[in-house]
């Protein structure tokens, strides 16, 4: 038995779980074309209600960092301390702040 | 108004439509070409269930006689259904399943979109509910024929055949009988002949995309909203359908 | 639905040699240690991700093949409720098999190849699903027993340690939370029943129990892999562990049901504080997951049937969505 098809492409799936929240990615699936793609992505990641809106994306439309960037990409944030509130020191008397 | 025998009839057709088209599609567990679409068909199957339940039982309230979704489902037979003949054709290859589900649904667009205004509440109810299930069955399906029409020479072929095989059976959508003129002068059920001309937009719309012939006019079946004249396939699937509620008759729960 | 604890071969694997290969797997260790989450793109042991391939793998063809006897069933549900539910288990499984085939891709196969191996017979796939659906009694049966123990499996593999089948089974997990009850509800009618539905609830757990029992794959002192998969956490908790776990649970819902289940030494042993149970035929076992169990040749005709079938489908899906990529680009 042999492969009988051109496979068809990966496309990523991001739901919005209701408004006032971004689109989440939440897997992926195979299929012919960006249409049936969403329709798929309806019956795969929302036949319980889970969400208001769907995008599906091809995975070959994804550029990614790789793990060899890792630490060139996150690790000089790490020293920059300063960018967090709690780096600060404000007297506990003063309010609102 | 209880014992209100045509509109019994009328809610029992459009109960049989779905509880026989559902079961159709339920055949294809296990079957369909591809998962995700064996998942898409799925659904659809649910949601005609759950139409058919509901339709099923409104239809056994109006009659009185004490009979709920599933007496009316599992305790009939050929001759008490009234489903349209379309949904009780075979499956059928992916094109005859297809493109029947494609017909249907551009049937119950027009159907359903009307019974929203009906004026019987629990119609107007289940439509809302209907037109919205509706609208993704008609757009699937219809991306199909689209795919199938428009695909390989093989698929273009095959759905060509399966829609001129299907066509005599769109015939009876549209054509009223006593129930359905009677709903319609009571603002109950839709005008057929008026359903027709946007069924035909719609359908010509997505067989012109699919680079497919619309079938030539040719003689129209009927018999089997009226109960008149049943296909022989009916018969199969009731006797599948219906073989624990007839082997266990004493069972009073599942 | 499930992972059995298949010891599949992954063929040989080269081991560490040099200096930086042994610390590449020291570090690796340490943070499966450390309870650190693998990526896809992270380095890993190719042991490890043959290892999981061929567990994710079963299991998204367990899914996929586990469809099949319920869907036997479908067509001849006694009632429209019961359609409904069945419907929606055998599609929420056939969406579990697609999950677990995307959590997979992620370690290099295609799904096609994949599903080819399935096709092929060159892959396995939970013994369970080659036993037959009789009477509708074994849809209830097979809720209650066969998904209560893949729950068991299923649960602790949300922390396994690769990232993608720990996320999977977390969904999984999730939606499969009403097919056991389902299952549950239907061997209490049955049981509550006329004597005829008494008689088929009984013979279904005549049939399912075994079977069930041997779901949690081979005792742990033949169980040649586990203790590596435990090491990596891909396993956490060993097969004879989570079948004496599924014991426990079950035996007081038999009984509340009025069954009986099928093991004349099975008791309350208060010592141990669990139930000792007999011994699991073994060689059944092996010989339904060798291809000759009572329906391994139907559940796989099916799935080629349905493949072969579909090809046609498949090649115009592919050939429409061309002609509308080279439209668009004129």
């Amino acid at each position: 038995m042999t492969t009988d098809r051109r496979e068809w492409p990966v496309y990523e799936v991001f739901v919005r779980p209701r408004n006032g929240l971004a689109h989440r990615h939440v897997g992926s699936l195979h299929a012919p074309d960006p249409e049936m793609a969403l329709e798929w992505a309806r019956d795969l990641y929302a036949r319980r209600g889970e969400g208001t809106s769907i995008w599906v994306v091809p995975a070959s439309a994804v550029t990614a960092s790789r793990p060899e960037d890792r630490e060139a990409f996150f690790a000089p944030f790490e020293d920059k301390v300063f960018r967090h509130p709690s780096h600060y020191h404000i007297p506990p008397d003063v309010e609102n702040m | 108004m209880p014992g209100d025998p045509a509109l019994f009839a009328y809610v029992l057709r459009l109960g049989d439509d779905s509880l026989i088209l559902a079961q159709r599609l339920s055949e294809l567990v296990g079957k369909a070409p591809e998962l995700e679409e064996e998942m898409a068909l799925i659904n659809i199957a649910l949601d005609l269930v759950g139409r058919a339940r509901l339709l099923l039982t409104y239809a056994g309230e109006i009659e009185g006689a004490g009979r709920d979704e599933d007496a009316l489902a599992y305790r009939r037979d050929v001759l008490d259904f009234r489903n349209h003949l379309l949904v009780e054709l075979p499956n059928g290859d992916f094109a005859h399943t297809i493109g029947r589900l494609f017909l249907v649904a551009a049937f119950d667009e027009q159907r359903y979109g009307a019974l929203r205004h009906s004026a019987d509440a629990r119609l107007r109810e289940i439509a809302d509910k209907a037109v919205k299930e509706t609208a993704y069955h008609l757009r699937h399906a219809g991306e199909w024929v689209i795919r199938l029409g428009d695909g390989t020479e093989e698929s273009h072929r095959r759905m060509q055949t399966a829609l001129d095989r299907l066509w005599m059976y769109t015939g009876e959508l549209f054509a009223p009988d006593s129930v359905d003129e009677e709903m319609a002068r009571r603002r109950i059920g839709p005008d057929l002949r008026q359903l027709e001309e946007g069924w035909n937009r719609r359908v010509n719309a997505v067989l012109a995309e699919a680079t497919l012939d619309r079938p030539q006019a040719s003689f129209m079946q009927r018999g089997g909203k009226d109960g008149r004249m049943h296909t022989e396939h009916l018969g199969y699937i009731l006797a599948e359908m219906q073989f624990l509620q007839r082997a266990y008759p004493d069972a009073t729960s599942w | 639905m499930y992972t059995q604890g298949l010891d599949g071969q992954i063929g040989p694997v080269r081991e560490a040699e040099t200096a930086e290969e042994k610390a590449r797997e020291a570090a690796f260790q340490a943070k499966i240690d450390a309870e650190i989450r693998i990526e896809p793109s992270d380095w890993m042991p190719e042991g490890y991700r043959r290892t999981l391939i061929r567990q994710i793998s079963q299991h998204a063809h367990s899914e996929i093949v586990g469809m099949l006897p319920e869907g036997n069933w479908v067509t001849r549900a006694p009632t429209l409720r019961r359609k409904a539910i069945l419907l929606a288990k055998i599609q929420d499984e056939a969406g579990h098999g697609l999950y677990l085939y995307s959590a997979c891709e992620t370690l290099g196969p295609t799904r096609a190849e994949l599903v080819e191996q399935l096709l092929a017979g060159r892959a396995k796939y939970s013994s369970i699903f080659n036993y037959p659906t009789l009477t509708w009694a074994d849809i209830g049966a097979i809720g209650w027993l066969v998904d209560g123990a893949a729950i068991m499996n299923q649960v602790p593999l949300q922390r396994c340690s690769y990232g993608p089948y720990a996320r999977a089974m977390v969904r999984i997990c999730k939606e499969e939370s009403f097919h056991q009850r389902q299952g549950y509800e239907i061997m209490m009618a049955l049981a509550n029943g006329t004597a005829e539905q008494r008689r088929m609830a009984q013979d279904a757990l005549d049939r399912w129990w075994w079977p069930a029992l041997m779901m949690f794959g081979p005792p742990d002192k033949d169980s040649v892999h586990s203790a590596q998969s435990m090491k990596w956490k891909i396993k956490r908790v060993s097969n004879d562990e989570l079948r004496q776990r599924f014991v426990d649970v079950t035996v007081p819902q038999a009984e509340r049901l009025g069954l009986t289940i099928p093991d004349p030494h099975l008791r309350w042993n208060s010592e141990r504080g669990h139930y000792d149970f007999g011994e699991i035929d073994w060689e059944e076992f092996h010989r339904v997951i060798a291809g000759n169990g009572p329906c391994n040749r139907e559940r796989l005709e099916q799935r080629r049937r349905a493949h072969a079938e579909g090809a046609w489908v498949r090649e115009a899906a592919a050939a429409y969505a061309e002609k509308r990529a080279r439209r668009r680009a004129a």
